[in-house]
């Protein structure tokens, strides 16, 4: 048996914990560079704000109704997510984090009668802990635990939690679900199965399987088996051992000059490879893309990526820095409005065993190492901040390229400066 | 083939240590004020309400999320829309006592009230020092 725990309405709900006075008022996440609504609470919903709305359509009902309004906070909401993990590892012996709101759970160890008292129990855990309020499926496989889960968050009269542990209960639920609702049929595979008469989960559970496998595949055909209650997904508890590792953003407004392009692209730099050095990494690719503006157009630059390799694979910010900025002036033109920019770092090795190379000594590469230790460590300490001057020397020079978020909560859970206070 | 053990642990040259074998892990301050780490949230004191409890303005509260709050607790409270810290009294009437003779008692009775946790420890700074890694700005 698994369970998958979804969190409801996961950003909103969490902006709400450390917000008392916002119970029961609608509340909406804007997503990065607070362009358009990636959330909303259910109050949110019921006025007619819709995920994916830009911003500008909803003023009007934002302002009619008191909406409140915030910019993705990843900081607090990655927080909260760990928290609920964290729950959840008391009451059961595995946990697969799947998303930042969405937990697979193993209950191979639970009898049949104890899933219903359980899932009561994970709500009311999660809720008590954690402050969140989540739904919770029970199925034989992950496919059928993500269709109850659904049905938990719709039906009302369900508690908050939905156990299909009878084949009566599995085919009652089964019929409720168009075809285009189960996990992992997308718009397109929909549209080729509604054309085959299969418009419902009953009907795709009953498809022929081998018909299934030859017009589609083994995936397509296992998704059959998942529904009728034949597991063929397991626990995914081991991380993926890192292919890139990315850091790109939008920008607050588009950027015309090379030289505010050229900071941006050394800080995306100089991120990507810190992050990539926590893990103990180095990149033997850099690549660098741009999006040009205004968003939703179609991109207007070609080439808009560029990369090269790196030989012997780095570490060191500022090789991987100069890398970016080569990379940046063979694709830039002018004339364009840039609105988003990234880097990537590929063909990862862990870092000291790397090739040497014929020219680089290994006592270089161990003295760049020790010099990005130490910038690393001054960074995270809190008391101040070191980086490449091809970043950007001032503050405000920064703020040019930088995401726009006028709406941003505290850290409320991460940083010392930001509690929540107390009267 | 004769056989020899290998001892992993450390020795030292001069005298064996006398604590050998006598050693604890050390003491740890979140191990000892924390319940569960999960449900704990701290939370900034402002205002002087608490006082008399040892819960003074700039404090950090230690708030636990999963402990049953019972008559006699010192909790965190969602009153009207912010959160609170007071003794809670739960017989004749639910109420918040503040711990400070010139606050007044809230009545719960008729009002808007979420329990946020239970306030389990405060930390408070004894000099300026101490006061500025704890509250920074």
């Amino acid at each position: 048996m698994f369970a998958l725990v979804d969190c409801n309405s996961f950003y909103a709900s969490c902006e709400r914990v450390f917000r008392p006075d916002l119970k029961g008022r609608p509340v909406v996440v804007l997503s990065n560079n607070d362009g358009c609504i990636v959330a909303g609470s259910p109050e949110a919903r019921g006025l007619g704000v819709r995920t994916g709305m830009p911003l500008h359509e909803a003023r009007d009902l934002i302002r009619k109704h008191g909406v409140a309004v915030f910019s993705s906070n990843y900081t607090l909401y990655g927080d909260m997510s760990r928290r609920v993990v964290a729950t959840l590892e008391t009451l059961v012996p595995q946990v697969e984090m799947y998303s930042i709101d969405e937990c697979f759970l193993d209950l191979s160890l639970f009898p049949d009668h104890e899933l219903q008292p359980l899932g009561q129990q994970i709500r009311e855990r999660v809720a008590r802990w954690v402050g969140l309020p989540v739904c919770v499926g029970i199925a034989p496989t992950k496919t059928l635990a993500k269709l109850a889960n659904s049905l938990a968050k719709k039906d009302a009269g369900a508690g908050g939690a939905v156990v299909l542990n009878s084949d009566a209960r599995r085919r009652g639920a089964l019929w409720q679900v168009p075809v285009s609702a189960v996990w992992g049929v997308g718009r397109r595979l929909a549209g080729r199965l509604e054309a085959m008469d299969i418009n419902t989960a009953e009907q795709l559970a009953a498809a022929d399987r081998r018909l299934i496998r030859k017009r589609f595949s083994v995936v397509q055909e296992r998704l059959v088996r998942e529904l009728n209650g034949e597991p063929c997904l397991t626990m995914e508890t081991q991380p993926v051992p890192r292919q890139q590792v990315i850091h790109s953003r939008s920008f607050g407004d588009p950027l015309v000059s090379l030289p505010a392009l050229r900071q941006a692209v050394s800080d995306f730099t100089a991120k990507a490879a810190e992050k990539m050095r926590q893990e103990g990494l180095c990149a033997g690719r850099i690549s660098l893309y741009l999006r040009t503006a205004p968003m939703g157009k179609p991109q207007q630059l070609f080439p808009h990526t560029a990369s090269a390799s790196l030989s012997p694979a780095s570490l060191d910010t500022r090789v991987l820095s100069r890398q970016a900025g080569e990379l940046l002036s063979s694709l830039w033109k002018p004339g364009y409005r840039y609105g988003k920019a990234g880097v990537m770092l590929t063909e990862l090795s862990p870092a000291g065993q790397g090739q040497a190379s014929l020219f680089a000594s290994q006592e270089t590469t161990r003295k760049e190492e020790a010099l990005m230790k130490t910038l690393d460590a001054i960074n995270a300490s809190g008391k101040g901040k070191v980086w490449l001057a091809g970043r950007g020397m001032k503050r405000e020079e920064q703020s040019v390229w930088a995401m726009r978020r006028a709406h941003l909560s505290p850290a409320y859970t991460t940083r010392v400066e930001d509690l929540p206070r107390v009267y | 083939m004769p056989e020899l053990p290998l001892f992993a642990e450390r020795i030292a040259a001069g005298f064996p240590s006398p604590a050998q074998g006598y050693m604890d892990e050390p003491l740890d301050l979140n191990r000892l004020c924390l319940g569960e780490e999960a449900a704990t949230f701290l939370l900034r004191v402002e205002g002087e309400s608490m006082t008399g409890a040892g819960i003074f303005p700039g404090d950090i509260l230690v708030v636990d999320r999963a402990r049953e709050a019972g008559h006699g607790d010192i909790v965190v409270v969602a009153v009207d829309g912010a959160f609170t810290v007071k003794e809670l009294q739960l017989s004749p009437e639910p109420v918040l006592l503040p711990h400070n003779p010139r606050h007044q008692p809230l009545y719960l009775e008729g009002r808007e009230w979420e329990l946020f946790g239970v306030a389990t420890f405060s930390v408070h700074a004894l000099d300026r020092r101490s006061r500025a890694r704890v509250c920074p700005g």
